[in-house]
C-alpha cells in the first residue's frame, strides 16, 4: 500500500459463519483511498457476505474493520452511511412513482414542510452532478427512467448522503454495453475526486477495464490480491475457480431435421395494450441452439413466455412436431410434451424462495410420474433425487432442506438448470442463463447446454450477453422492437455485425 | 427445514412471551378495577382447567375455534385472507340441519358422515362465490367474504323465520332434531368409564376437529394440491411458470377453508343445540382469524391457539361469575389484549428474540 496514507478500508481477519457454513474465513484485505478496487469470486465465495458486513447487514463473528486506520463497529446500514459508506444495490431501492429529487430527499426531508427540504436537496444534487459529471433529470419520475439512469440515481443518492466509499454490487448486470461504459467513466471521475470505489463483479473484462487493484476470493478466503495492471483475465479466472478453465470444445454441426417446436405468426399484446411480439415465425430443430440477441426489452421476454405457453397469444399458434398445441392450458400441455424452461428472472419465476430446495427442485414437474403417488408428493424420493442433482450440478451447500432463498444466486441457478435439464427435455427455452453467475458456473452451464444439444434437444437461448450467444448458438436471430431484424449463421456472425443489427442498422451488417 | 430460530423458540417461546405481555397488561386493567390479578388468574385457570367439566367447556369452545381457525389458515396458504368463516359456518349449520331433520332413526354412524359431507359442502359452496369473484373479476376477497357474512346472516334470518321455524314456535329456530342424531357427549362417555364428570357441551366433534387439523396438515404439506396451493401463495408468478392452474388452485383453497368453517355446524348444531338457532355461530368465525394468526396458520398451532382461546372463554365466564366488577366488557378487553399481542403484534418480539438468540448462541461457540 502507498506509504504513510492509511487504507480507506482495511478488513482484518474477518470471519463470519452461518451455521456450519463459513462464509468468510479470516478475510484480510486493504483498499487504498482514491482507488477503484475490484472484488471477484465465484458464487458463494463470500464477496456479498463481506460487503454485507461492511454495510452493517451482518456482524462479523471475528475480526475488525478499519476505516482510515480507525477501528469501527458497524451495526446497521445507518452506521455505515454515517461513516461515509454508500451502497448501490444490484436491485435498485428507489420509490418508482417519486421523482429523482423526491427519492434523494427521502429520509432527509427536514422539518414539517416538504418544499424547503426539496430545495436544499436540489441545490446539493446540482453541486454533486457538476462535481462528478453525473447527468440525471432531477424532476423525472424514476419509473420513467432507463435502467442506466436509475443506477446513476442510486449513485447520486449515495453521494448525497455523504459517501466517501462507494460499493457497487454487480452494477453492470442490467446495463447495455454502452451504459456500462458510461458507468465506468463516472467511476473514474469519482476516483479522480478522491472517492474510493469497491466494485463487486463476476465480469473479468470489467475488472480489467475499470479497477486499479483486485482481490480474488474463493470459498470464503482471499486467494489473490494483485494490481490489475500486473494480471490477466485468464490468470484471474484460474485463481477464482482454483483450476485451469477448459478450452471451448469444437462446435458440433447441426444435422438437418424437421422442427420440433414451430411458432407461426406469434403476436403478444401486453397488459398495457402494446404489441410486444409482432408476428414472429420461428423453428426450433433437434440438436440446434438458436440464439436470440438484442438489447433487453425488445420483446424477447414476451416471446419466451409465449413459447412456453404462459401468455395468451394475440395471434398465431404453436405447433409441436406437426400438431397444433391446444390454446387452453398451453403451459401444462407443453410441459407434458417435453418443454423445459429456464426463466430469465429466476427470483420471480424460477423458484419459490420460501420453499426448501427439494420442493423447488420439482417445481413444474411435481405431477410427473415418480415425484408423486396418486394425490401425494413423495418427499423421501424427491429429497434423494435433489441430493443427487446437487452433486451432479455442484450445488452448494449440499443441503436439500435449506430454503431456496438461502442459496447464492449461482447455486439457485444451478438448481433450476438441474431441474429443467435433468429430465431430458425435447425443447429447452433458456433465458439469460448466466445472469449474475460466476465464471465456473457459466462454464458448467454452457457445457450442459452443449451436451443437451448433442443429445438432440432443440434449444432457444435468449441472452443480452453477446459473448454467450456467440459461444453457443448455431443460428442467431436479432430481435428489435418485437420483430426479427436479422438472421445470421454462426459462421458469419461477429460482435460488430450483431451490434449493428441490434441497433437497427440493417444494410451495413448484411 | 433449517431456520434462523429453532422450532422451540419460534413456536413456543415467542407465543408464550406474547401471551405473558397480554396477561401483564390485562393484570394492570384488573388492578385498576380493584381485582387482584393473581387471584383472577387463579380463577381463570381453575375455571378453564381445574375440573373435568371446566375442561369440557374449554375444549368445546376450542372445537369450534379449530374449525374457524383452519378456515382462515388454508386460504392463507394460497395468499388469501378469508374473513368469511362466520357466514360459511352458518351455511354449514344449515347443511347439518337438513341432514339431521331428514335422517331421524338411522344409526348415528351413518348420519354423522352425511352431516359432515353436508356441512363441508355447504360451507365450501358459500366460500366458492367470493373465491371465484376474486379469481375472475379481482373483487377483493376480504371485502366480499365480509359481505357474504352479512348475506348469510340475512339468509338464515329469512330461513328461520319463514321456512324452517317450527310451527307455533315464537323464536327463530327449528324444532329439535330426532334424538338419534345427537352426538355423544364427553360426560356420557366419562360416566361409562366410571369417571365423575359433570355435564359440559364437549362432544364427539372435538375428535372430528383434531382429525380435521391433522388432515389439513397432511394435505398442505404432503399432497400435490397442497404443494400447488403453497406455491401459489408464496409466488404466484412462479406457480404460473410451473403450469399450475393458479386460479383453480386459489378457488380450491378458499373452498377448503369454507368447508372447515362449515364443520362448526357439527359441533354447535348437531353436538349441542340439536336444532338450528339463529346466530348460533356467535362470532366464532371472527375469533378464528385471531386463532389462525396466533397459531401461525399451522394446523397444530391452531389447535393450541384454539385451546387457549377456549380457556379464555371458559375461564373468563368463571371470572365474570366470581367478580361483580368483571363485566362482559372486561372479558372482551382481555380477549382483545390476547388478540392484540398474539395476533396483531405477533412479530413485535421476533426481532429482539432473534438477536438475543444469535448472540446467546455465538458466545459459547
Amino acid at each position: 500500500m502507498s506509504g504513510g496514507l492509511a487504507p480507506a478500508i482495511a478488513f482484518d481477519r474477518i470471519t463470519k459463519r452461518f451455521g456450519a457454513v463459513v462464509a468468510n474465513d479470516g478475510v484480510s484485505c486493504e483498499i487504498s483511498p482514491g482507488s477503484i478496487h475490484g472484488i471477484i469470486g465465484e458464487n458463494g465465495a463470500g464477496k456479498s457476505t463481506l460487503m454485507s458486513i461492511l454495510y452493517g447487514f451482518y456482524q462479523a463473528d471475528a475480526g475488525e474493520i478499519r476505516l482510515d486506520g480507525q477501528a469501527v463497529r458497524i451495526h446497521s446500514s445507518a452506521d455505515a452511511i454515517r461513516l461515509g459508506i454508500g451502497m448501490v444495490h444490484q436491485h435498485f431501492v428507489l420509490v418508482e412513482p417519486f421523482t429523482v429529487l423526491e427519492n434523494l430527499a427521502l429520509g432527509h426531508e427536514g422539518g414539517l414542510m416538504l418544499q424547503p427540504g426539496l430545495d436544499r436537496a436540489r441545490a446539493e444534487a446540482r453541486r454533486i452532478e457538476a462535481a462528478y459529471g453525473l447527468a440525471v433529470d432531477l424532476d423525472a419520475k424514476v419509473e420513467d427512467l432507463a435502467v442506466g439512469a436509475r443506477q446513476r440515481v442510486e449513485i447520486l443518492k449515495a453521494l448525497y448522503r455523504g459517501a466517501r466509499i462507494l460499493i457497487l454490487d454487480e452494477p453492470t448486470g442490467v446495463l447495455t454495453p454502452d451504459e456500462a461504459q458510461q458507468l465506468f467513466q463516472i467511476l473514474r471521475r469519482l476516483k479522480s475526486e478522491g472517492k474510493t470505489v469497491l466494485l463487486i463483479t463476476h465480469k473479468l473484462k470489467e475488472i480489467m477495464a475499470a479497477t486499479d487493484r483486485v482481490t480474488v476470493m474463493r470459498a470464503g478466503r482471499v486467494v489473490g490480491d494483485v494490481a490489475t495492471s500486473g494480471t490477466t483475465e485468464a490468470d484471474l479466472a484460474e485463481r477464482m475457480v482454483g483450476r485451469k478453465l477448459a478450452p471451448l470444445p469444437d462446435r458440433v454441426p447441426v444435422a438437418p431435421a424437421a422442427p420440433i417446436l414451430r411458432a407461426e405468426g406469434l403476436s403478444v399484446i401486453d397488459a398495457g395494450g402494446v404489441e410486444r411480439v409482432r408476428g414472429i415465425d420461428l423453428d426450433l430443430r433437434p440438436g440446434e441452439i438458436v440464439g436470440i440477441a438484442g438489447v433487453s426489452g425488445n420483446g424477447q421476454s414476451e416471446l419466451m413466455a409465449a413459447l412456453a405457453g404462459l401468455t395468451p397469444l394475440a395471434a398465431g399458434r404453436l405447433v409441436w412436431a406437426g400438431v397444433p398445441v391446444p390454446a387452453e392450458d398451453t403451459a401444462m400441455a407443453l410441459r407434458r410434451l417435453g418443454l423445459g424452461h429456464i426463466p430469465e428472472d429466476r427470483h420471480k419465476n424460477g423458484m419459490i424462495g420460501a420453499f426448501e430446495a427439494w420442493e423447488t427442485s420439482v417445481l413444474g414437474y411435481h405431477r410427473d410420474v415418480g415425484h408423486g403417488q396418486g394425490a401425494w408428493l413423495r418427499p423421501g424420493f424427491i429429497r434423494a433425487l435433489t441430493r443427487q442433482r446437487m452433486v451432479d450440478y455442484d450445488v452448494r451447500p449440499r443441503d436439500e432442506r435449506l430454503r431456496t432463498a438461502a442459496f447464492s444466486g449461482g447455486n439457485q441457478q444451478k438448481l433450476i438448470c438441474a431441474r429443467e435439464m435433468a429430465r431430458g427435455p425435447k425443447v429447452l427455452l433458456v433465458g439469460q442463463p448466466t445472469r449474475g453467475v460466476d465464471v465456473g458456473a457459466i462454464e458448467q452451464i454452457h457445457a450442459r447446454l452443449r451436451a443437451l444439444k448433442a443429445a438432440g434437444t432443440a434449444i432457444l437461448l435468449v441472452s443480452v450477453e453477446l459473448d454467450e450467444i456467440l459461444a453457443l448458438a448455431d443460428r442467431i436471430l436479432v430481435m428489435v422492437d418485437g420483430r426479427f431484424t436479422g438472421e445470421l449463421d454462426r459462421s458469419e456472425a461477429t460482435e460488430r455485425a450483431l451490434g449493428l443489427l441490434m441497433a437497427g442498422v440493417r444494410d451495413e451488417a448484411a | 427445514m433449517r431456520r434462523d430460530l429453532p422450532m422451540l423458540v419460534d413456536y413456543v417461546l415467542i407465543p408464550a412471551l406474547n401471551l405473558l405481555l397480554a396477561f401483564l397488561v390485562g393484570a394492570i386493567v384488573l388492578a385498576l378495577i380493584g381485582v387482584s390479578p393473581v387471584a383472577a388468574l387463579g380463577t381463570l385457570l381453575d375455571g378453564a382447567f381445574g375440573s373435568l367439566d371446566g375442561l369440557g367447556y374449554t375444549l368445546y369452545y376450542a372445537t369450534t375455534f379449530i374449525f374457524t381457525g383452519l378456515a382462515v389458515a388454508i386460504p392463507y396458504q394460497a395468499g388469501l385472507f378469508n374473513i368469511g368463516g362466520e357466514g360459511q359456518a352458518m351455511l354449514g349449520g344449515l347443511g347439518v340441519t337438513l341432514v339431521c331433520q331428514a335422517m331421524g332413526g338411522y344409526s348415528l354412524w351413518l348420519v354423522l358422515p352425511l352431516a359432515i359431507v353436508a356441512a363441508v359442502t355447504f360451507g365450501a359452496a358459500w366460500a366458492a362465490v367470493p373465491a371465484i369473484l376474486q379469481v375472475k373479476r379481482g373483487s377483493h376477497i376480504v371485502i366480499t367474504t365480509i359481505m357474504f357474512n352479512f348475506l348469510a346472516a340475512a339468509f338464515m334470518t329469512y330461513l328461520l323465520i319463514d321456512a324452517l321455524r317450527a310451527p307455533g314456535d315464537p323464536s327463530p329456530e327449528t324444532g329439535a332434531f330426532p334424538a338419534s342424531t345427537a352426538l355423544p357427549y364427553a360426560h356420557e362417555w366419562a360416566a361409562r368409564l366410571g369417571l365423575a364428570m359433570e355435564e359440559s357441551p364437549l362432544n364427539l366433534s372435538f375428535l372430528v376437529a383434531l382429525a380435521a387439523a391433522f388432515l389439513v396438515w397432511l394435505f398442505i404439506r404432503r399432497s400435490l394440491l397442497g404443494y400447488e396451493i403453497r406455491a401459489t401463495g408464496l409466488n404466484p408468478s412462479a406457480a404460473t411458470y410451473a403450469a399450475i392452474p393458479v386460479g383453480r388452485v386459489t378457488v380450491l383453497a378458499v373452498c377448503l377453508g369454507g368447508a372447515c368453517a362449515g364443520l362448526v355446524g357439527i359441533n354447535e348444531v348437531m353436538g349441542v343445540l340439536h336444532r338450528l338457532v339463529l346466530g348460533f355461530t356467535a362470532g366464532a368465525g371472527i375469533v378464528g382469524i385471531a386463532v389462525a394468526l396466533m397459531g401461525r396458520n399451522h394446523p397444530f398451532g391452531i389447535v393450541l391457539a384454539a385451546i387457549l382461546f377456549g380457556a379464555l372463554y371458559q375461564g373468563g365466564a368463571e371470572l365474570a361469575f366470581d367478580y361483580p366488577q368483571v363485566t362482559r366488557d372486561i372479558i372482551v378487553v382481555m380477549d382483545g389484549l390476547v388478540i392484540l399481542f398474539c395476533g396483531a403484534l405477533e412479530n413485535m418480539l421476533r426481532v429482539p428474540v432473534t438477536r438475543a438468540w444469535a448472540r446467546w448462541r455465538t458466545v459459547p461457540a
